[in-house]
């Protein structure tokens, strides 16, 4: 579990760069939203907390809802969405090992739902900021979000919103790419970030922490439908590498549907378990009612999960083929 | 280059061998006791031969039975019989059961033995019943009967017979120890056992990390007349020397689940069990000894013994210069398949090949388990390819049907599972208690069947006897009628 924090570093810095140290206050609130919300729940089921709190999942729970949170969201969002992420998503299922949802995404859905205003306020990137936040000017605005009217353009569209807007209103995708929030590989800020945990998965990989089924499967579903539809019309469908490094691709690919708990977990299974999350992925960005879709994909695919298990049992040794 | 197919899964593990392979061999001087459990290998106690009181020599057999599923145990020395004690067994359980006991003597007398000068000119039937007189079973460590193998169901036509030197399981040298002191002896056993089996494909094992036993093979191969002997190397990866995954590394075959290698025309065998048949066959000496590996930090000198059947443990670790100040754990066999002992007072018997002497960095302690978060990784460790974790899952929750589905009876207990859980669940210890309870089940089962069918042949006799009654009633009544009308008229 360690390791899955250290391998966030590179994109938590690249967040950071980018948007501003928003993202290090929320993960502090997260941390210590996500830690108290287990130990509480533990001393009412009369079990230690100590084991679990030691094992880092509640950490990694809680650092994952906070890197995917927009970085100035109130501060009663993020406590409220960790502590049902650890209490509802994880605890009350007999908590880790036996949850069948990926905590962090419940818990991001369900701030989704009910608070979408505060949910969809992303930040500009360096780039395009008017002002730049210090940490203590973040702090104040997490916890006073009135403070915000003291400083200028501190919302903008991220590329996937912009998309999602413009499309619906016919605009053709040229001119809408050609808005300054566009550039690079995807969009300002964000294939910095995208790059960080790719890179941070990478390391994960390589140290064997995590399958690479699910990245690969993943990104190579997302990139073969988004690949299809762009050959088929690229005036209204983005290019797959727009997608591979827009949103939350390369967290969920990495450290999100590699949550061994909630994903499938015989080989074939895997591989069949990401390429569908990287399809509902691009399903949802283009045809959903959400800018990005990876905690409803993650979400359906979860519930399949078991399912895709009972059906790709390998052929055990001595057993007819 | 030998083609070989290699199995799914299996561990690269550290192998602690160098400590006891590079000392050399050492016999052991005779013991001043012979121990041997009277309880089988089926459970059942064979009845003692000899008396309390009585002389026996060495190679007197001391119990018996004509089933070749017991072949008799013969005493290992010469000495006069102390009587039937009661020793720890070795079981989990840490149970007690009778053993006959020897002194020994020191005279070392011994029964005339008679050998085959050519093996060839025998029946093979002639030498399967010499190998179950000699007491031989298996010396990779389960002890099957060696006869019993070598005699297939009809049915089956056996083409190749493997034998197995891929001593996979970390710390245990004896195998090696062997090749490299009888690799003549295993040759010219091969050959015997071909005889046996009529069958002209031999495929001799050896992990390739074993390679001064390779050398020594090759020597004792280009020196008589062993050219249907193929020398295999094969990767040192365990559970190589299981014995399905080493028939399916060297053919590709697969043995059919709940079925027995000669169904796919393989006879397999340990290379230890292989010198005993050449033992009891040309010299005509039955299983008296093996090569014992002593192992461990918690044993001050590390090394193979050539040991009588017999001897008890604690005379093996005195040999070895006693126990260092770090001993933990007494376990015969293996760190990964081994069997906790309850003391050194227990006999070396034929299954013994490794006694480890754990010290406290060798002991897996027992860590507290956490829940299974479903990595997958004992999936991909798993040589049979099962679903541990699924099959944890059902297991835990009593479904055993579930977990027959899951192919629960598959599982070889290797234990890679264990090795690479990061919650440290005891894996293969859940499975093993859950094939015990099926197997339980299943005898209650048939025991309720047989019950049932009891009870209903019982109601079905009751029922005629009773239309019986009735018949025979009626016919009497239907008699005296015609009688009386037959007095009235008349």
């Amino acid at each position: 579990m360690l390791s899955i924090l250290v391998a966030l570093i590179p994109g938590i810095i690249a967040l950071v760069w980018q948007f501003g140290p928003g993202v290090l206050v929320q993960i502090i609130i997260a941390l210590i939203a996500g830690l108290l919300a287990e130990a509480l729940v533990l001393i009412v089921r009369k079990r230690n907390p100590l084991p679990s709190l030691l094992d880092g999942s509640a950490a990694v729970t809680a650092v994952l809802l906070a890197v995917s949170l927009p970085p100035l969201v109130p501060w009663w969002a993020t406590v409220f969405g960790v502590s049902f992420a650890i209490v509802f998503g994880k605890q009350l299922y007999g908590g880790l090992g036996y949850n069948p949802f990926n905590p962090a995404m419940v818990g991001y859905a369900v701030l989704l739902i009910s608070f979408p205003r505060q949910m969809t306020a992303w930040l500009p990137p360096l780039e395009m900021a008017s002002t730049t936040l210090s940490f203590s000017d973040c702090v104040s605005i997490i916890f006073h979000p009135h403070n915000a009217l003291s400083f200028d353009g501190l919302t903008q569209a991220t590329p996937l919103d912009l998309l999602k807007t413009q499309l619906g209103m016919e605009t053709h995708l040229d001119e809408i790419q050609s808005a300054r929030v566009f550039g690079g590989l995807s969009g300002k800020g964000w294939q910095w970030v995208n790059m960080g945990y790719m890179l941070g998965g990478l390391w994960l990989l390589r140290r064997g922490k995590i399958d690479w089924r699910i990245p690969l499967s993943f990104l190579s579903g997302l990139y073969l439908i988004a690949m299809f539809f762009f050959l088929f019309d690229s005036s209204l469908y983005p290019s797959p590498l727009f997608h591979w490094f827009s949103g939350a691709t390369m967290l969920g690919a990495f450290f999100i549907a590699t949550d061994p708990v909630t994903a499938a977990t015989t080989p074939r299974g895997r591989l069949i378990y990401g390429a569908l999350i990287g399809l509902l992925v691009y399903v949802i960005r283009s045809w959903g009612g959400y800018p990005d879709g990876l905690a409803f994909a993650v979400l359906l695919m979860n519930f399949a999960a078991p399912t895709i298990d009972h059906y790709t049992r390998p052929r055990v040794y001595g057993h007819g083929s | 280059m030998f083609k070989l197919w290699p199995f799914k899964g299996g561990l690269r593990l550290p192998s602690h061998k160098q400590a006891s392979s590079l000392a050399p061999l050492q016999t052991m001087p005779l013991p001043k006791q012979l121990i041997y459990p009277l309880i089988q290998r089926n459970g059942s106690i064979s009845q003692s031969l000899v008396k309390a009181g009585e002389r026996v020599l060495k190679g007197q057999v001391l119990n018996s039975t004509e089933e070749w599923s017991i072949p008799p145990i013969h005493a290992a020395s010469s000495g006069r019989v102390v009587g039937i004690q009661s020793f720890p067994l070795i079981h989990p359980s840490g149970m007690d059961g009778p053993c006959n006991v020897i002194e020994v003597d020191g005279l070392d007398e011994s029964v005339e033995f008679n050998g085959f000068a050519d093996y060839r000119t025998v029946e093979p039937q002639v030498l399967l019943d010499m190998i179950h007189q000699a007491g031989i079973v298996g010396l990779g460590g389960a002890a099957f009967p060696t006869a019993i193998k070598l005699d297939p169901p009809k049915p089956h036509r056996i083409d190749t017979l493997v034998l197995n030197g891929a001593e996979c399981e970390p710390y245990i040298t004896c195998d090696d120890s062997l090749l490299r002191h009888f690799s003549e002896e295993v040759l010219s056993g091969a050959n015997i056992l071909m005889h046996i089996l009529g069958v002209n494909d031999c495929l001799l094992a050896v992990e390739d990390e074993m390679q001064e036993s390779i050398a020594a093979l090759e020597t004792a191969q280009s020196n008589g007349d062993f050219r249907r002997i193929k020398i295999v190397p094969v990767p040192t990866l365990y559970p190589t020397g299981g014995e399905r995954q080493l028939i399916q590394l060297l053919t590709g075959r697969e043995v059919p689940a709940g079925g027995i290698p000669a169904e796919i025309g393989v006879v397999c065998h340990n290379v230890a069990t292989a010198v005993a048949v050449h033992q009891a066959i040309t010299d005509g000496e039955p299983l008296l000894s093996r090569i014992v590996t002593v192992t461990g930090q918690g044993v001050r000198n590390s090394q193979n013994l050539l040991a009588r059947i017999g001897t008890p443990i604690a005379e093996l670790i005195e040999v070895c210069g006693g126990y260092t100040d770090s001993v933990q754990r007494l376990i015969m066999g293996g760190p990964m398949m081994g069997v906790a002992l309850p003391s050194d007072a227990m006999p070396v018997t034929k299954a013994t090949n490794c006694i480890l002497v754990a010290g406290q960095d060798e002991v897996i302690v027992d860590k507290q388990a956490m829940p299974c978060i479903r990595c997958g990784d004992c999936a991909s460790v798993c040589p049979v390819e099962l679903l541990p974790q699924q099959l944890y899952w059902h297991v835990r929750a009593e479904q055993l049907e579930r977990a027959m589905e899951y192919h629960l009876p598959d599982c070889i207990e290797c234990g890679c599972c264990d090795v690479v859980c990061p919650s440290h669940i005891p894996l293969a210890q859940h499975f093993r208690s859950a094939k015990t309870k099926v197997t339980r089940k299943e005898q209650e089962k048939a025991k309720a069947d047989h019950a049932r069918l009891r009870y209903d042949a019982r109601n079905t006799r009751k029922l005629n006897e009773q239309m019986e009654k009735a018949e025979a009633t009626k016919r009497k009544r239907e008699l005296l009628t015609k009688m009386a009308e037959n007095h009235k008229s008349g």
